[in-house]
């Protein structure tokens, strides 16, 4: 906004209200005021002297000043280089930077180099008004805010007079001829030594006092700023008096309206908090005072400064390094996340020698800070900067590993590779965008995988080439734009036809999981599509398909999870389709009652079936599902000649032969039923039950829910009342439950704790056959003798299994009907806990769980078919219908709702 | 030598103009409309016959929609003529990628300020048979993207003082395409997608050299993008350290564009608004893409959001990115019509 406030940036912005008195800016990355920086650019020990940066910004500097003036430097080399070190410290890189230097091509090259708005240090009228027009107008172009020295063609200004004089003078080059936005300019007219013993110096501190009240009160919107440190030179070695006099110089610099310095942050007495005899000399000097006890200000300051040179300097502020005292692990988490190498290699070795192997270390607590890092990442509390400095950290420690890690390979007969792998990475055809895939480049290339980056715009043949030639060992594939995704999925199919067995590594703005596992893993069946969400994810997922201990897990976990993401795509798209509830009825399945005669069962109400014989039971039995259970893929009885698992398959089934011969010789079960019938009559989507065939009584509602998914044309909308007929027509319905009885659970418990954990499984699953078989017997009789209305059926135990007979017996909390309320209902009716000592857990699970419940339903149109997704409509009628609240309805529909429940509370 | 106090161009005084009567509407995706004409290889090169330009390169040139300027120009000008007629006051160029740099992954560098020069040509041939059909005044903005490399990021992590190109390199590209652009007749200069301020702010030192050459100022449009979580430009700027650095251009509007659409946009656009002197542009995606990468968000959905925008008095100008098309663009100048344009703060 135009109210004239200076605003600065480095990544985060700085804005010079007038609420902040001084602006602090950090001096010690400066090669003329610093010794130990200049040393250390010197040498080139750059990572030295980005802490040098850092320390600054945690001490408060608002701005850093850097200066590589020295002869022995090539200052523009060093100045560029630092600036793109500091550009990746998100820490130091979000204050704004004052790029200092006599040298305009030093300055014009720092401006090259910041994304930031800066401050240049400095220009002046020392060449005269060209030269300073002419880098004016660049620092405008560069978006700069500038530091203008009193100095013009004569030299630097020491009098109040040429300081302001020149001042004004620059100042309206600046504002009226340029259109330099007047809050950007920053006048520095000259901080000079005092108390030099020379007399013409004397005045150097008030002269610039009074030029900084004047500049404020005469060019609107400019600001004051001066190098401190310069007023002291005359007391070099002596810290705190140089300190003392900084302070007080400040404290009166300030209030005439000096509102910047450069200063070391680390190191300023408090004004207040100075001897007051020190205090007072230093202010002698500076205010160009007479001493109170006679003599000259200086010869007074230089008589008590030597009782004060032992004080000490005050020590930089600490920084906080209380997780240094922490764990190792933990230690090496926190250096991840906040980038600090400093410690990295002492910490690494520690934990190196903690573990067992140096992989561990890497695998252990290493991943699990970038676990931590990745995580932070993705909830928008790290950016991109940082995770790619975390990622140097990585590399540091694992570097440290390296020597070890080839030790113990050159120790285990030295085959192995030198690198963790080697990735090609491309971005595919038609997309030129490749930052998102060198940052996962890079960040692989620090966990010491090798990385060959086939650029932008890779044709597929080229990929299939480079990773042939190179025998790669992962593909990551990256892209942006749309049309990217159609690519990837080439890229699979075509890694396929040449029978590639390597990993394919997705990534990119525009990929997703859902598309990797949806189109582009189905064309890749040699290995596995994954798709990567970020770079910092990257490592992990590489690390575990190049582990030949991980590998085959990891990938059977995400063939897994991308079966259920597939699986869940589909039944969203399908999802999408529903019909509203009123649609649905109307396409109700047409069943033509009037030609229909419908049969009576041979008695009404209950009848408990408690003699049952456990070898004729047995005979029903329909083992696929057994084998199932124990994860044996295939039919019965081909699974037992089954090439791979035929072996294993026969040896169980002898198992499980055994065992069942004992459990009908030794009468191990002891199985109950209970069936009924009642006159039933279906009334919308319900099924009204009468107590007697008059139909004048209700006995029991049984609630039914229809399908809404859009159908073809010709198929209806079913629900389970449709088979029913509808009042006039003399129509029933039955119900059962059965069990093998709660024998299973004593047994299984016998085997546990004879550690037998095998028979234990076994007879569990052995009952859970018998009571499926006991339903499948029971269902043969009713349709035979108990309903009749198929009293010459005559399947054998095998064929039944395909299901050829007329009615069904569906059960509720399966497809036909998924709420398992219903339950409760036909317990009721059948009084099914008396009679067969089943009873139902609070969330309608039947114990002992060898037990199958469900109605019988006799039309021969009747089928099993699936409910499938249920839109609130629906919901709001069912519930309606079962006098109960929306919310309850919802949570016993929960899995089947085809939209979210607003408040889910219920829940 | 930089001149901030050159004259403006007369489309700067009335689009000056025009800002404070009304909400400006922006033109929507050039590249979903592109898709959607289903081109193959030999249309992108115009060796498909029935065109008068053919190129000819090693590289495939499929999916280098700027070169449909050369190759589809009748294609791209009825585009830009149907975002017009949608009621886009302002429409881009089809030069997102017209940088030597950007081109260099096409081979086609040579071709930069053909492209650029001829991409304003057709917008701006579109907008006279607009302005012939409804009366209305339109201006051609001359599109300048981010290209494919950062100048303060480096690529290899092992050596982060390096950089894949200069600010020199940038603004001598960025350099040709603008001179190209306005030697077409663009009315403004639109630097959009920014995700490093400092391509940007190389991009405005060379406006500052085109313009000092062409004796007058065009109106600049400044667009940045924030695709973090952390609410930060991909080179970690807050919005208000993006504003700061780029405030000296002094431009006709800053915003952000692209991105997560309107909604993740909206909380960077208030801060922006907060902080800038100057007209607020946002022109967000229609919202996220789909695991499929086709945007799902209707006209009336974006349209909807881009007029909350305007309802709190957060922008002068709005349009549509990626997954927008014209219905999008009716639809959001349909909705913002009832509210005011933000007022400047003083």
């Amino acid at each position: 906004m135009t109210n004239h406030l200076l605003r600065l940036s480095g990544l985060e912005p700085f804005t010079l209200t007038p609420d902040i008195p001084f602006v602090n800016v950090g001096e010690r990355t400066n090669v003329t005021g610093s010794a130990r920086f200049r040393k250390l650019i010197t040498n080139r020990d750059y990572a030295a002297a980005l802490e040098v940066a850092r320390s600054q910004v945690e001490n408060g500097a608002q701005v850093i000043d850097i200066n590589m003036d020295e002869g022995l430097i090539d200052s523009k080399a060093a100045m560029v280089e630092f600036l793109n070190l500091v550009a990746a410290e998100p820490d130091i890189a979000r204050v704004p930077v004052m790029i200092d230097s006599s040298k305009w091509e030093v300055i014009e090259a720092g401006l090259q180099c910041v994304q930031g708005k800066p401050i240049v240090n400095s220009i002046s009228l020392k060449e005269g008004e060209d030269a300073f027009r002419a880098h004016a107008s660049l620092c405008l172009a560069y978006g700069a805010a500038v530091v203008v020295m009193a100095f013009d063609e004569k030299g630097q200004a020491d009098s109040f007079e040429r300081k302001t004089r020149i001042c004004e003078r620059a100042y309206r080059i600046l504002v009226d001829e340029l259109g330099f936005p007047p809050e950007d300019i920053i006048f520095d007219p000259n901080i000079f030594a005092v108390a030099t013993g020379i007399e013409e110096h004397d005045n150097y501190g008030v002269d610039f006092i009074e030029a900084t009240r004047w500049i404020r009160q005469n060019l609107p919107y400019a600001h004051v700023s001066g190098g401190v440190s310069n007023l002291s030179f005359s007391f070099r070695g002596n810290e705190p008096v140089r300190e003392a006099m900084h302070a007080v110089f400040l404290y009166h610099a300030i209030q005439a309206g000096m509102d910047m310095g450069i200063v070391n942050a680390g190191q300023l007495a408090v004004y207040d908090q100075i001897d007051p005899e020190l205090r007072e000399a230093c202010e002698d000097v500076v205010l160009n005072r007479a001493p109170k006890v006679g003599g000259t200000a200086t010869e007074r300051l230089l008589t008590i400064a030597e009782r004060f040179k032992g004080a000490g300097a005050k020590e930089e502020k600490a920084r906080d390094l209380a997780w240094r005292d922490w764990p190792v692990a933990k230690r090496l988490e926190h250096a991840l996340v906040n980038g600090i190498t400093e410690f990295i290699e002492a910490d690494t070795e520690e934990a190196r020698q903690a573990a067992t192997r140096p992989l561990d270390v890497i695998e252990g607590p290493l991943m699990a800070g970038m676990n931590v890092v990745g995580d932070l990442f993705g909830a928008g509390k790290m950016f991109l900067p940082q995770v790619v400095k975390s990622a140097r950290v990585m590399k540091q420690a694992v570097a440290v590993l390296l020597p070890y890690m080839e030790e113990e390979k050159a120790a285990n007969g030295g085959t192995g590779r030198e690198t963790a792998g080697k990735v090609l990475m491309a971005t595919v055809k038609g997309d030129v965008h490749d930052i998102g895939k060198n940052i996962v480049g890079v960040v692989l290339a620090c966990n010491n995988y090798e990385i060959i980056d086939l650029g932008v715009m890779v044709p597929p043949q080229k990929i299939l080439e480079v990773a042939k030639a190179e025998q790669v060992d992962a593909i990551g594939l990256s892209g942006l734009i749309t049309p990217s995704l159609d690519e990837m999925v080439h890229m699979a199919a075509e890694l396929e036809r040449e029978g590639f067995d390597i990993p394919l590594l997705i990534g990119g703005a525009t990929t997703s999981k859902v598309h990797t596992a949806v189109k582009i893993a189905p064309r890749y069946t040699h290995s596995q599509a994954v798709y990567v969400t970020d770079a910092s994810r990257a490592v992990g997922v590489v690390s575990q398909l190049l582990s030949a201990e991980h590998k085959v897990a990891y990938i059977d976990q995400v063939r897994a999870e991308y079966r259920d993401v597939a699986e869940r795509h589909e039944r969203a798209e399908l999802a999408k389709q529903r019909l509203p509830l009123a649609e649905a009825r109307a396409n109700a399945l047409a069943i033509d009652w009037a030609g229909y005669a419908a049969p009576a069962p041979r008695f009404l109400g209950t009848k408990v079936l408690a003699d049952w014989d456990l070898a004729e039971i047995a005979r029903y039995i329909d083992w696929t599902p057994f084998f199932q259970t124990w994860e044996l893929k295939g039919i019965y009885p081909r699974i037992l000649e089954d090439e791979k698992q035929g072996e294993a398959a026969r040896a169980l089934f002898a198992d499980a032969q055994a065992m069942l011969d004992r459990i009908i010789a030794e009468k191990w079960f002891n199985p109950k039923a209970v069936v009924g019938f009642w006159p039933a009559n279906a009334e919308g989507d319900d099924i009204r039950l009468f107590t007697g065939e008059d139909r004048a009584t209700p006995l029991a509602t049984l609630h039914t829910l229809r399908q809404q998914t859009r159908k073809r044309e010709g198929r209806p909308n079913v629900a389970l009342a449709d088979f029913v007929g509808p009042a006039g027509v003399p129509d029933h319905v039955g119900g059962f439950v059965v069990t093998a009885g709660p024998e299973e659970q004593e047994i299984a418990a016998r085997y546990e704790r004879a550690n037998d954990d095998y028979g234990a499984i076994m007879v569990k699953a052995l009952a859970d056959r018998i009571a499926e078989a006991l339903a499948e017997l029971l269902h043969a009789r009713v349709r035979r003798e108990f309903w009749a209305y198929a009293p010459d059926e005559g399947y054998s135990p095998e064929e039944l299994i395909a299901e050829p007979y007329r009615g069904i017996r569906p059960a509720p909390g399966y497809p036909a009907q998924p709420d398992h309320t219903e339950k409760v209902t036909l317990f009721d009716l059948l009084d099914a806990t008396e009679a067969t000592g089943v009873t139902l857990t609070d969330s309608m699970a039947m114990w002992p769980g060898s037990s199958v419940s469900g109605l019988y339903i006799a039309h021969p149109e009747a089928y099993y078919f699936g409910v499938a997704r249920v839109e609130r409509d629906q919901a709001e009628d069912y519930a309606r219908r079962k006098g109960m609240t929306l919310a309850e309805a919802e949570r016993w529909l929960a899995p089947v709702l085809n939209y979210v429940p607003v408040a889910s509370s219920a829940a | 030598m930089i001149n901030l106090r050159l004259p403006r161009t007369e489309a700067f005084a009335r689009l000056e103009a025009l800002s404070r009567e009304r909400i400006l509407i922006l033109d929507g995706a050039m590249g979903t409309q592109i898709q959607s004409l289903g081109l193959s290889e030999e249309d992108y090169t115009g060796c498909g016959g029935g065109c008068a330009c053919h190129i000819h390169s090693d590289k495939p040139q499929k999916g280098n929609n700027d070169l449909l300027i050369l190759t589809q120009p009748e294609a791209i000008e009825e585009i830009h003529l149907r975002y017009a007629r949608a009621g886009a006051d302002i429409v881009e160029t089809n030069t997102f990628s017209s940088t030597t740099i950007a081109q260099a992954d096409y081979g086609m560098e040579d071709k930069v300020f053909e492209l650029n020069r001829e991409g304003a040509r057709l917008a701006r041939r579109a907008m006279d048979r607009a302005e012939a059909e409804d009366g209305r005044p339109r201006f051609v903005a001359g599109a300048v993207g981010p290209t494919n490399r950062t100048a303060s990021i480096s690529p290899d992590v092992n050596d982060p003082g390096y950089r894949a190109v200069t600010f020199d390199d940038l603004r001598r590209a960025y350099g040709e395409q603008v001179r190209g652009l306005i030697a077409g007749g663009s009315d403004l200069i639109l630097i959009e997608t920014i995700f490093d301020t400092l391509n940007a702010k190389a991009a405005i030192f060379a406006c500052f050299e085109a313009f000092a050459e062409h004796g007058a100022r065009l109106p600049l449009m400044i667009s940045g993008t924030i695709t973090d979580a952390s609410g930060r430009t991909l080179s970690g700027q807050t919005p208000t350290a993006f504003w700061y650095s780029v405030q000296h251009a002094q431009p006709f509007t800053v915003g952000l564009n692209c991105a997560l659409g309107a909604a993740a946009m909206r909380p960077h656009l208030a801060e922006l608004s907060a902080v800038a002197d100057t007209r607020i542009c946002a022109y967000p995606n229609a919202g996220l893409p789909n695991a499929f990468g086709q945007y799902d968000e209707g006209p009336e959905d974006t349209a909807r959001q881009v007029a909350d925008f305007a309802r709190e008095g957060l922008v002068n100008v709005v349009g549509g990115c990626c997954g927008t098309t014209p219905e999008h663009i009716r639809a959001i100048a349909e909705a913002v019509r009832p509210f005011a344009p933000r007022k400047i703060p003083a």
